[in-house]
């Protein structure tokens, strides 16, 4: 080899590498998308949360930590609403994409196995969009929930409608599912504890596009009030037969489906069904840091050309709160921003965050509180009031 | 009490719609020998034909329906001449796995183009209420509907010519083809008919509930179920066992969780299989 070439080779050979020393620093988040299958409408919503956040986040510089600052890339795959792919996909995003922080899936199904792979690697998640207390009660050490857990969901509405008819008879009519059964067995216990009677107690299997039986069943048990539901395709559904059949229901929540903007296709079906909401835009928590409800709102409706509901800002809280703990922890080493997520207690557009740091629930979101919503008709057009707990309503029930 | 009424009432509804998607699949193996596995990907085919008729083109829901019929035929005909045509009298695994496959093509396609997601068509009619108990029009326009579409079906098979030949053909191919009856031109067209009574199926389905690229699946289990009930190769027995087996459908689930209903399907379907191989309704053949 010529000296010439020599030179050339080692020319070349230290521009390439001093390329890649000029490159942005970055910061990858992993997580999955539901963006087919049945749990893609409220999955969607959640990914808007999240890619508002790091849109602002980055159009501003970035994150800073320890001196640096780090533009946010989001590395996600769409998992088809199904467990099988979650578990493939997260392994590839810790492993393959080497994503340094994940986000959870949506539902409390899909994430309970999220939760196995990035325990298992020993990778913080935030878990948004997933209620379920037991994936928490395993023994993790870095899940972290945004969400209320499930328990609280109904607890609202039995509250409401134990106020209203004292005397009410209760049809519990829900989805087969992790989520919605961890809800409602909390919920049956709250609705014998406030004195008032089960007409009704039934599981619908997911796959569930019928409801004209169960809707029979409900007539024939004579149930005023109707406590369950699911997630978005069962609900709506089930919202707009009970409507066609006429079922003589006084009150109706269900769980997930009312909250998202898409439920006001269902016209005159819609009105009256309220829904156990995590957040709504029309909160007014003073946040210690992020914009308040009402900004937030703004800038997805000007993003979106919809209002967000609460799975967005959820995502959307996600974010928030994992930017503060890197910010504070100055690195974006797991066990530092660990230990500053533990010590939490922050509020933020999405309410006040708290986690627990009991062993034997770690990662459980204790310090946030639910609201009821329901669709009403205002001046002719369907729109959502906040209507429990009373210090937080802006319209009073329809019953 | 009443509620059973209802319920039995709903049942024969929906069932009077498996019972049309049925008499399809028990067509096709009356006549050639062939379970049609392609049964749910064409149920499938008939619901978002539907979809894309009514919500994208504007047209009326029920004006879907004959537009579906030529729709599945034509389908039919095509998947008879790609996968059917070159297995028929030879062994029976051969045509199963012909048509599985088929059906394995057009649902991966089917996932490849519209995902998995849930697809709805909303048709908006008032129902008929009974003592609290509301059927929606929906619910009653299909049972009339698949009644119907039997009955035109009755009048093709028995006062046409191409009914008699497809009759010639069931009973004895060789002995058709020798009375000059053109059997492989009788055998694609019996398949299109199938075809096509499961794509209307479809169709009727599509305006009940939502669906799924994958919802053809349950659908064609029925019919299987119902097939049986109704003894292979016999249309008046497929629709009689649908009703039937809404009937029972009607009937159970009142007395136990709505999740048990598959399980009492199947128990009748193995019953029916070990006490009466040639159908329940088998007297019903001419």
């Amino acid at each position: 080899m010529t000296i010439n070439r020599l030179i050339l080779i080692t020319a070349a050979a230290l521009l390439t590498f001093s390329q890649t020393s000029a490159a942005d620093d970055t910061l990858t988040i992993g997580f999955t998308v539901s963006r087919t299958g049945k749990l893609n409408n409220d999955s969607i919503a959640q990914m808007r949360g999240f890619e508002l956040w790091r849109d602002e986040l980055n159009a501003k510089g970035g994150i800073a930590a320890g001196g640096k600052q780090y533009k946010v890339n989001f590395v996600s795959y769409d998992d088809e609403s199904a467990n099988a792919r979650v578990q493939q996909l997260y392994t590839r995003i810790i492993n393959q994409d080497k994503a340094q922080f994940l986000f959870s899936p949506y539902s409390s199904g899909v994430v309970a196995t999220a939760a196995i792979v990035s325990e298992q690697y020993g990778r913080i998640m935030l878990t948004t969009g997933a209620a379920e207390e037991k994936t928490y009660k395993l023994g993790n050490k870095n899940l972290f929930q945004v969400y209320s857990s499930a328990d609280l969901y109904l607890a609202g509405a039995v509250q409401a409608v134990k106020e209203l008819n004292s005397k009410a008879d209760v049809a519990l009519v829900y989805k087969d599912d992790p989520f919605s059964k961890a809800v409602l067995q909390s919920a049956r216990k709250q609705v014998t504890e406030a004195g008032l009677k089960t007409a009704l107690d039934e599981a619908y299997s997911p796959e569930t596009t019928d409801f004209g039986p169960i809707i029979n069943k409900i007539v024939s048990a004579k149930a005023d009030v109707l406590l369950g539901g699911g997630h978005y395709p069962d609900g709506a559904t089930l919202a707009r037969q009970l409507y066609d059949h006429k079922a003589g229901l006084k009150w109706v929540t269900l769980l997930v489906a009312p909250d998202s903007p898409n439920f006001a296709t269902l016209g005159d079906a819609a009105v009256g069904v309220s829904v156990p909401s995590q957040w709504e835009p029309q909160v007014s928590f003073k946040p210690d840091f992020g914009p308040t409800a009402e900004e937030f709102t703004q800038r997805f409706q000007a993003k979106y050309a919809i209002e967000p509901g609460y799975h967005a800002a959820g995502g959307y809280a996600a974010g928030v709160l994992l930017q503060h703990a890197i910010e504070q922890a100055g690195t974006l080493d797991q066990a530092t921003v660990a230990d500053v997520l533990n010590k939490m207690d922050v509020t933020t557009m999405f309410g006040r965050t708290k986690f627990s740091t009991n062993p034997k629930e770690h990662g459980l979101q204790i310090g946030h509180e639910m609201v009821l919503a329901q669709w009403q008709k205002k001046d002719g057009k369907l729109v959502k009031e906040v209507i429990w707990p009373k210090a937080a309503k802006t319209a009073d029930i329809l019953y | 009490m009443i509620g059973v009424v209802a319920s039995i009432i709903d049942g024969v509804l929906v069932g009077a719609v498996y019972g049309l998607a049925a008499m399809g699949l028990t067509l096709i193996w009356g006549v050639m020998n062939v379970i049609n596995l392609t049964h749910g990907a064409m149920i499938v085919l008939g619901m978002f034909a539907l979809y894309f008729l009514a919500s994208a083109l504007g047209l009326p829901p029920y004006g879907a329906v004959p537009v579906t019929i030529v729709i599945g035929f034509v389908v039919g005909v095509l998947v008879y001449w790609i996968a059917v045509h070159r297995v028929i009298g030879r062994a029976h695994l051969m045509s199963l796995l012909s048509t599985f496959a088929m059906n394995m093509v057009l649902i991966g396609l089917g996932t490849a183009l519209f995902s998995t997601s849930p697809y709805n068509v909303p048709v908006p009619l008032p129902g008929i209420t009974w003592r609290g108990y509301t059927f929606t029009g929906t619910h009653v326009v299909a049972a009339v509907l698949a009644l119907l579409i039997a009955g035109l079906l009755y009048l093709l098979l028995y006062r046409t010519r191409i009914g008699k030949a497809i009759r010639a053909v069931a009973d004895n191919r060789e002995a058709a083809e020798l009375n000059g009856i053109p059997t492989t031109q009788v055998l694609s067209f019996a398949f299109g008919l199938g075809v096509a009574l499961a794509s209307v199926s479809g169709t009727l389905i599509a305006t009940l509930f939502p669906f799924t690229v994958l919802s053809g699946g349950a659908y064609e289990l029925k019919s299987f179920v119902v097939t049986v009930l109704g003894g292979l190769g016999n249309p008046a027995g497929a629709l009689m066992g649908g009703v039937a087996l809404g009937l029972i459908e009607g009937v159970a689930t009142p007395f136990m969780p709505v999740s048990w209903t598959p399980i009492i399907e199947f128990v009748l379907f193995v019953a029916v299989l070990i006490l009466f191989p040639r159908g329940i309704f088998a007297f019903a053949r001419s």
